[in-house]
């Protein structure tokens, strides 16, 4: 067996280097997402950190209402980190909420009531923690999409309006776009794990010193979950944010800018 | 009387556009025009409710707009917008769009005919389309809802003189045979004489009857 790999603080600060070379992409293509790449990286490290103290004490303590307040929290802020993403959809924040609580919760009580997890601290953290930051970050990209489409296309949407159309019936066909682009990252990244990249679970398995095979297996049943996941979300979010485009009159509410 | 507006304010993007704003549209032709940005396009989205007042009232054949059911109204005072804004799909499918939802027949060939249009154009793409021909599908699929009134805003603004003439003759041919009530936003006084019974001059703040103007010689 291989031993777990040990890293220092100095070999993370070494891998500073490449996120200087995102940074110089941003300022180069004018992309203005230095300053986003900047709090990324520092808020990683203080979060990742943090969290694990959080989790160590809560692994030695093994209590499911700690856990469930951990994932809560997770929620909370999942939701406030895409509703940056989804300016242009009113109330976003609340239905974020929503639609991360409902996808986290269905997917771990699925989970758990199929028997592929035991109910333990050590599996529903690392799982719930990557259910909803892989819903949070489709949510955000579909909402992001749903919020530009609406508003580029508003004098559309209008002649549509102008024909009976609801509201919802008005931006189907963006709604349908959004929720795709959305889903459309996991479901290519499903497709071709293994061949052009080895998802984190399983190198980080690999590099722990697990056996190939149960670090496949895993990596799997965690893309399988992960799928449910992000659909449930995208869909609760796409549907639930569409009314919130209209007045009761089925009329194109005036949106805030950017 | 067709519309008649109150005391009627409106309000976009936060900025007052009119306020207080009075006037009856008669049945038949009215032509409004104003310079751009006078809130010609504004009042057009009031009358079939893409908007409300931010005060005042606006009544419809006797009838507050408010107390008519939405959807119904905006089939049966229907509105073609200055922009083509086709759906995806075929030109038999944009014109099909409105009469499904509201789950009536509708005669594709019929209403391409009434809007100028050959039916053979029923399996074209609606993306492929000159703006001219888009312009006449979007009057193609309002047709289909077998409106009483239709909301003119801008008709021929993007299109050149040969289109502009022939869309004009498609709308007096419609006038004659469908008997429909039109409400026609311009910024064209001269087309407004040439297609409506009545013009108003819309400036800011008021609604007024517009001067005569000599009539065109061809």
């Amino acid at each position: 067996m291989i031993a777990a790999i040990h890293l220092g603080l100095e070999e993370v600060a070494a891998t500073l280097a490449l996120v200087a070379v995102a940074v110089a992409v941003a300022v180069w293509e004018r992309t203005d997402l230095e300053a986003d790449i900047a709090v990324a990286v520092a808020r990683s490290f203080i979060q990742l950190t943090a969290i694990g103290f959080v989790i160590e004490a809560i692994f030695d303590n093994d209590s499911i209402l700690w856990v469930a307040l951990l994932l809560a929290v997770m929620v909370v802020f999942g939701a406030l980190t895409a509703r940056a993403r989804a300016r242009r959809v009113p109330d976003a924040f609340w239905v974020l909420l929503f639609a991360l609580a409902i996808s986290a919760t269905a997917t771990l009580a699925l989970v758990l009531a199929l028997g592929v997890f035991p109910v333990k601290a050590r599996y529903l953290v690392p799982v719930g923690g990557m259910v909803i930051g892989n819903a949070m970050t489709a949510s955000a990209v579909a909402l992001n999409r749903l919020g530009d489409e609406i508003h580029d296309d508003a004098g559309r949407i209008e002649a549509t309006l102008a024909l009976g159309a609801t509201g919802t019936q008005a931006i189907r066909p963006m709604a349908r776009r959004s929720l795709r682009s959305g889903m459309i990252p996991l479901i290519d990244s499903t497709k071709t794990t293994g061949l052009i990249f080895f998802p984190g679970t399983m190198v980080g398995m690999l590099l722990a010193g697990a056996s190939p095979t149960d670090a496949v297996r895993l990596q799997l049943v965690l893309l399988y979950v992960l799928l449910g996941a992000v659909a449930l979300s995208t869909l609760l979010a796409v549907l639930l944010s569409r009314r919130a485009f209209f007045t009761p009159e089925h009329q194109l509410r005036e949106q805030k800018g950017e | 009387m067709l519309f008649e507006l109150e005391d009627v304010t409106a309000t976009r993007a936060g900025r007052v556009v009119f306020e207080g704003l009075r006037a009856n549209l008669a049945e038949g032709a009215t032509g409004i025009v104003g310079p751009s940005g006078v809130g010609k396009s504004t009042l057009l989205r009031l009358l079939n409710r893409l908007a409300d007042p931010s005060a005042g009232t606006v009544r419809y054949r006797g009838r507050d707009l408010r107390e008519h059911d939405v959807l119904a109204l905006r089939r049966e005072v229907g509105l073609v917008p200055q922009l083509p804004a086709l759906l995806e799909g075929t030109v038999a499918d944009n014109v099909l769009y409105g009469p499904r939802l509201a789950k009536q027949d509708a005669d594709v060939a019929g209403s391409l005919r009434l809007a100028g249009l050959d039916p053979a154009f029923e399996p074209r793409r609606a993306d492929a389309l000159s703006v001219g021909e888009q312009q006449r599908v979007m009057l193609a699929r309002t047709l289909a809802l077998q409106p009483s009134v239709l909301l003119l805003d801008e008709p021929t603004s993007a299109l050149d003189d040969t289109t502009k003439a022939a869309i004009e003759a498609t709308l007096r041919n419609l006038r004659e045979r469908l008997g429909l009530s039109f409400v026609l936003v311009t910024h064209d006084l001269d087309q407004a004489a040439r297609l409506a019974d009545r013009v108003l001059v819309l400036e800011p703040g008021a609604l007024s009857e517009a001067p005569p103007v000599a009539a065109p010689n061809a």
